[in-house]
């Protein structure tokens, strides 16, 4: 045991490790956001009721089909995804052509019906989720105590944010992806089927916001709420990093879980809105974000 | 353009007539109301009424769309309740205030806010009342959970007892009218006309020497005074101030008024507002279906008729409302 800054180190790791977690969500969700819009001209603020979603589906796996977490941490992206493609189709795609704000309104219709309906059936208070038997305990890594899962979750949001950056950036998928986000008619010209690509894109943003959403289930308990105060701060987070890089949405994402955990130790009055002071002050000093390009 | 000139004077005198009969039409339903409507309802509809044109202003005319008008509102509630319980003001004074209070937070937010557009902008205002919301939870003044409370109505003007429930009515319908017609006075000015000449197209708004960072700070500043007005007379009728009016739902809930009533119509949110302040008076039994229902009717307004209710009739009748 030792001292930082007169902080004692367990304090200080501790919530260092409190902020690389909250900063693995943040990271996935402004992801999927991120996906979202280069694709789709979207803000899609349902984004953290599908979030939730994830987590319920999990629930449900374990309680009603008797299903394990990992068998969750595939199904529940992919079921969760699937609802998004039926949206797209269903409402988004008749929205293309209009002012990008009837997006955010639908979304935003979208996200108070989903969670209306869950608060009504589960109220506000959470539904625990076991950790995984694999995953339980953890290492005294001598200056602090890490949990299993905790190491887990930022590892394997760092693996699927970088995945997730590879299949755009680097594979010939992901290529026709970026030229029909630049050009959609003449990528159609050459064949490739445009609108299902930004059915399934929409889809797959979905899905990652469910795979955090799972991810989350152990650590947070699954409550009907969880989604909606979540996807504020990663709108904070989204304006801070811009949306125009992949990249960029990881590393702010990361980057600003770690600040918040930071601002717990040594101010924790301002905890709750130090992403918010922050994203002012990007805005005062590079209005287009620090990874963003134009508006 | 001497030729021109008469023909637009009497296109707008066609146009406004329809407005001016709407108005007077309005204006004697809340002489009526009061008879056959408890009083309280109609003035918790008047100050979202209020609230509603306010936002509609940025929406409607400036092509903006804050998602954080909750920070105006809460905050002005706020403010009105503190200076008539704890400094003691009469309430015009206090009502005042918070509008001070809410023009200058509007000043700074805004300042923020239009450096980005379009989506971002929602963003943005946004994030900015989600962090105002932090801080009135963990500020002293504000009560935290249980807000201020029990706020004395006052003798407005030193000798109108606020207490009697039909004073307080005729106060906040005179308060709403006036702000009504201000804003009215406000699209139809010069100022209102490059307004909406921003939001029709912000380039050419420029290339024709239009600062338009200041005209859009100003209608900011404009919508975010005229929501503290509502907001300080929302406190003082319910003697209550607390963190709902603050919280993010609140700003979602004027966007749906809006919507509903029609964005960029005068008369719209005005409609929007009555229409979901019913429901949510009429409907509280049903817990949280309150909350599908009105996220079903964004998805419905949004799909289906996106010119709100009163759009719709506007444009079925060819007046202008």
């Amino acid at each position: 045991m030792f001292e930082i800054f007169g902080i004692p180190s367990q304090a200080l790791f501790g919530q260092l490790l409190i902020g690389l977690i909250n900063g693995s969500f943040y990271a996935l969700l402004s992801l999927g956001l991120a996906v979202i819009f280069g694709m789709l001209n979207i803000i899609n603020f349902s984004h953290g009721a599908q979030y939730m979603l994830g987590a319920f589906a999990a629930y449900f796996l374990l309680q009603v089909a008797g299903l394990n977490y990992w068998v969750a941490l595939v199904v529940a992206p992919i079921a969760v995804g699937f609802t998004g493609v039926v949206i797209e189709r269903l409402f988004l795609q008749w929205l293309y052509k209009l002012d990008h704000l009837y997006g955010l309104l639908l979304t935003f219709g979208l996200a108070l019906i989903i969670e209306g309906v869950f608060r009504n059936y589960f109220g506000s208070s959470g539904l625990p989720y076991r950790v995984p038997d694999a995953l339980q305990g953890g290492q005294n890594l001598g200056f602090m105590f890490l949990p299993n899962y905790r190491a887990w979750v930022i590892v394997f949001s760092v693996v699927v944010c970088f995945a997730t950056w590879f299949l755009i950036e680097r594979t010939r998928l992901g290529a026709n992806l970026r030229a029909a986000t630049e050009n959609p008619t003449l990528v159609r010209a050459f064949g490739i089927n445009v609108p299902r690509m930004i059915t399934l894109t929409y889809g797959f943003g979905v899905g990652l916001a469910a795979l955090a959403g799972v991810m989350a289930a152990p650590i947070y308990n699954v409550s009907p709420q969880m989604g909606s105060d979540l996807i504020i701060i990663v709108f904070a987070v989204v304006v801070i990093g811009g949306m125009g890089s992949i990249m960029g949405a990881i590393l702010t994402g990361f980057g600003l879980g770690v600040i918040e955990g930071l601002t717990k130790v040594f101010f924790p009055e301002a905890s709750n809105t130090v992403i918010f002071v922050i994203m002012a002050i990007v805005l005062l000093i590079r209005p287009s974000g620090l990874f963003g390009r134009g508006t | 353009m001497q030729q021109i000139a008469p023909m637009e004077a009497s296109v707008r005198t066609e146009r406004s007539r329809s407005e001016i009969v709407a108005f007077m039409l309005m204006a004697v339903a809340l002489i009526v109301a009061p008879a056959v409507i408890y009083p309280l309802f109609l003035m918790k509809a008047l100050c979202f009424a209020l609230f509603a044109c306010a936002f509609n202003l940025l929406i409607g005319y400036v092509g903006l769309l804050s998602f954080g008008h909750a920070l105006f509102f809460g905050w002005a509630s706020y403010i009105s309740a503190h200076a008539a319980k704890v400094w003691g003001f009469p309430p015009e004074l206090a009502v005042l205030t918070a509008t001070a209070g809410a023009a200058a937070l509007g000043f700074v937010a805004g300042a923020i806010a239009i450096r980005r557009q379009g989506i971002y902008f929602a963003m943005v205002t946004l994030a900015l009342a989600q962090m105002m919301y932090f801080f009135a939870v963990q500020a002293p003044f504000t009560g935290g959970e249980d807000g201020i409370q029990s706020v004395p109505r006052g003798k407005l003007f030193g000798f109108l007892n606020l207490a009697d429930q039909m004073t307080m009515y005729t106060f906040v319908a005179i308060v709403f009218l006036l702000c009504f017609l201000l804003i009215y006075r406000i699209i139809h000015s010069p100022f209102g006309e490059v307004l909406k000449a921003i939001r029709e197209n912000e380039p050419r708004a420029i290339s024709l020497g239009y600062k338009t960072d200041r005209y859009k700070l100003a209608a900011f500043v404009l919508s975010a005074a005229l929501t503290g007005v509502a907001g300080g007379t929302k406190a003082l009728v319910f003697q209550l101030a607390s963190l709902t009016d603050v919280n993010w739902p609140m700003s979602g809930e004027v966007v749906l008024m809006t919507l509903l009533g029609g964005l960029g119509t005068v008369f719209g949110p005005v409609v929007g507002a009555f229409i979901i302040i019913a429901m949510q008076n009429y409907l509280a039994a049903f817990g949280q279906w309150v909350l599908v229902i009105q996220g079903v009717i964004f998805v419905t307004c949004v799909m289906l008729f996106r010119r709100g209710i009163v759009g719709e009739i506007a444009s079925l009748l060819r007046i202008k409302l």
